[in-house]
């Protein structure tokens, strides 16, 4: 491997074609933010796209009210800073409504109940466009995806049927009603992300980087031991030097052992790492077509 | 570091997915939790083989039939390049998601199952990686395992094969045979030792060897208006900026410029990429332009350079892969989505259907149904600014899309 980064070139010149082709297509376009490092990504491209002028459409975020609290802090100073439109969803409220209900047991989660809130914030906004920083590297069900992904209604994909795209084309033609989701870094990889973060030097949330944090071991996997976490009374508290390759919220992401405490130093931790991306992800372990059946509901 | 792409063809079982998994299980680009996965899962179902393609096919339907329905995109690299791999599916029926896959790559890779040698399918894949111009294409002779490593048998569908490059349309795509067996990993990554007889590269050597400059032709500058930035404020007060992406050719400040279809001439005065502003602009990359002139543009008009007109006409001829399930109807209405442009249009003529299986034209082409290739004329509501496909792949395509359902139903490569 080398540490030459002209490849992403061609990506980063296809990212942008699509931002302006949703900004083009659409007329009530929304980026979908979790502060995350794929998503500081899109946001770094639709700057991009669109310089001098601001991103013409606001960000949303669907708060699990399980999120790092160092990644809303890092949400909102963001938003500021570039001065953005930024709503925020909560799974809370879908709670409260009686829509959902919370899951118990040991592997609790709220990350499947995001879907409704998320579905909920679409038809109240009306928005026709959400794009969205999934990856085609990351998941076997994500390597499917299109570019322009129609979900009908209901917000789900029928990934049996989905629209040829060729060449560049972008077919964003759809129903009253219903919603395209768009993947503008569907063809970067893990890395690429992680390389353009280094060479754009943009600014990502503190968990990324290695810190001490308390945990515990599950099905070989580090836990953030927090309350919204249920423990088994065995299972035991220690502090370990970690750091997350992925930022779902607590429930749902577990943590790597890592002493990577600067952007070249994760990118090299990755570069040599033997383990995906969503190895470290909770929520795709709960069987083979976790991330499809999601996705057929109106995941994003 | 470039990006190459590469998509997948041949028919079902002749081991697609199992090729892909080879080289990314040689190549070492399998992580430690995908591979244990294929292991588990390939014990449940009884193999004493690893079953790569679980690595591919990513979704139930596809693991509950054994194959694949719609284009995965793998990826892996080496330390001369990435790759992006669109396994793209065999069977007829999905043609249409193989044509997705194949639309951008650089190189196809046609496996032919060695105990079946040309099959049908081989025939339409080979005619429409041919259709799209697809550069380079590998022919993996595959599961030469299961024929004791035959060189008789490698020959034999070498030749036949060669029956059909005599047939072609597009006749400086460059063709290589290569025996595999995927199974095996011979030939795959590394050259196999058992065959002796072949002296050439192993499929991965020879994706290594190719050169990215000679796989993009050059051709002329197009420059199709996307977006018009107005940021309105009081810095940029003025300031109008046409973005796009550059295809052909590379675009320089100063360069006198006509926009279509106004026809009106200016010159590039600046091309920013953010925050900078560069002095050329290469081909493939995102930019926006200012003018000279202060003139109308907007979304779907196009930036050319003077002498290089592209045919602004409102017919056209083209040759159609139908991909709807509705029969394609000659007295309805479509949209006609060209790169970023989108008009209205009828189809005039069906004149023939064309066997892609190379035994020539059907005269009586309706009804036409899905996966069948038409030539056909086309009348539009507006001209649009095209070149013939073979001149300009970007400027030379479209897509037809139903009003009704709004689904993508055919593409067209403009003659």
């Amino acid at each position: 491997m080398n540490n030459d980064t002209s490849h992403i070139n061609p990506l980063e010149s296809e990212a942008i074609f699509i931002m302006r082709e949703v900004a083009a297509q659409f007329e009530n376009p929304v980026l979908l933010f979790s502060g995350g490092k794929d998503s500081i990504t899109l946001v770094r491209l639709a700057q991009k796209a669109f310089y001098p002028a601001k991103i013409p459409f606001p960000l949303l975020h669907i708060d699990t009210g399980h999120n790092f609290p160092e990644t809303i802090k890092f949400r909102d100073q963001l938003v500021e800073e570039l001065g953005l439109t930024l709503i925020v969803r909560h799974v809370q409220d879908s709670i409260d409504q009686g829509k959902v209900k919370e899951e118990t047991g040991k592997y609790s989660s709220r990350n499947t109940l995001q879907t409704t809130t998320l579905l909920d914030a679409i038809e109240e906004f009306k928005f026709d466009a959400c794009i969205g920083g999934a990856r085609r590297d990351e998941e076997k069900a994500r390597a499917k995806e299109r570019i322009f992904s129609v979900r009908d209604d209901f917000g789900q994909w029928d990934e049996k049927n989905q629209r040829p795209e060729l060449f560049d084309m972008l077919n964003g033609d759809i129903e009253h009603g219903q919603n395209v989701r768009v993947f503008p870094i569907s063809n970067w990889t893990e890395l690429d992300v992680w390389s353009y973060i280094e060479r754009e030097n943009l600014e990502i949330p503190s968990i990324y980087f290695s810190h001490k944090r308390d945990t515990f071991l599950r099905d070989g996997m580090i836990w953030s031991a927090s309350e919204f976490v249920h423990r088994e009374e065995d299972e035991e508290v220690s502090t370990r030097t970690v750091r997350f390759r992925t930022v779902g919220d607590m429930s749902c992401t577990a943590a790597v052992s890592s002493f990577a405490s600067t952007i070249s130093e994760v990118v090299a931790e990755i570069r040599s790492s033997t383990i995906s991306e969503r190895g470290a992800r909770i929520d795709d372990k709960r069987s083979e077509a976790a991330m499809e059946s999601r996705k057929q509901q109106g995941y994003f | 570091m470039e990006v190459l792409k590469i998509g997948t063809a041949g028919s079902v079982d002749d081991g697609k997915s199992t090729l892909i998994g080879r080289i990314l299980y040689d190549t070492k680009s399998l992580t430690t939790d995908k591979l244990e996965a294929i292991e588990r899962t390939s014990k449940q179902k009884g193999f004493d083989y690893l079953d790569f393609s679980l690595a591919t096919d990513g979704l139930v339907a596809e693991r509950e039939q054994g194959i694949t329905i719609d284009v995965a995109h793998i990826y892996f690299s080496t330390n001369k390049r990435s790759y992006i791999i669109a396994d793209s599916p065999g069977h007829v029926e999905y043609t249409r998601n193989m044509v997705t896959g194949a639309s951008t790559s650089q190189v196809a890779i046609i496996l032919i199952d060695a105990r079946k040698g040309v099959v049908e399918q081989t025939n339409r894949h080979f005619f429409i990686n041919n259709l799209l111009r697809i550069k380079n294409v590998i022919v993996a002779i595959n599961k030469m395992d299961l024929v004791d490593y035959s060189e008789e048998v490698y020959t034999k569908i070498k030749t036949d094969f060669e029956k059909l490059i005599e047939k072609r349309e597009y006749k400086e795509q460059e063709i290589s045979f290569i025996p595999v067996s995927a199974l095996k990993g011979d030939n795959v990554v590394s050259t196999s030792e058992n065959m002796s007889w072949y002296s050439g590269e192993s499929i991965l050597e020879h994706l290594e060897s190719l050169n990215i400059e000679n796989i993009y032709n050059e051709g002329i500058m197009r420059f199709p208006v996307q977006y018009v930035i107005r940021p309105k404020t009081n810095e940029y007060h003025d300031f109008r900026a046409y973005s796009g992406k550059v295809y052909g050719n590379s675009l320089t400040v100063g360069d006198e410029v006509v926009v279509l279809p106004s026809q009106t001439t200016s010159k590039v005065k600046e091309i920013h990429f953010y925050d900078e502003k560069y002095e050329t602009a290469n081909k493939n990359t995102s930019v926006s332009l200012t003018l000279e002139d202060d003139i109308n543009v907007s979304r779907g008009d196009m930036i050319v350079k003077v002498n290089e007109l592209p045919k602004i006409e409102k017919q056209l001829s083209a040759t159609v892969c139908w991909m709807d399930s509705d029969f394609l109807s000659s007295g309805k209405k479509y949209a006609l989505q060209h790169g970023v442009n989108k008009v209205l249009t009828k189809i005039d003529s069906i004149q023939h259907k064309i066997k892609p299986d190379y035994s020539g034209i059907e005269t009586e082409a309706s009804p036409v149904k899905m996966n069948d290739i038409v030539s056909v004329t086309l009348k539009l509501n507006k001209p649009i600014f095209f070149d013939s496909f073979k001149d300009n792949k970007e400027n030379g395509a479209f897509i037809l899309i139903d009003p009704q359902s709004n689904n993508t139903v055919g593409v067209g490569f403009v003659e």
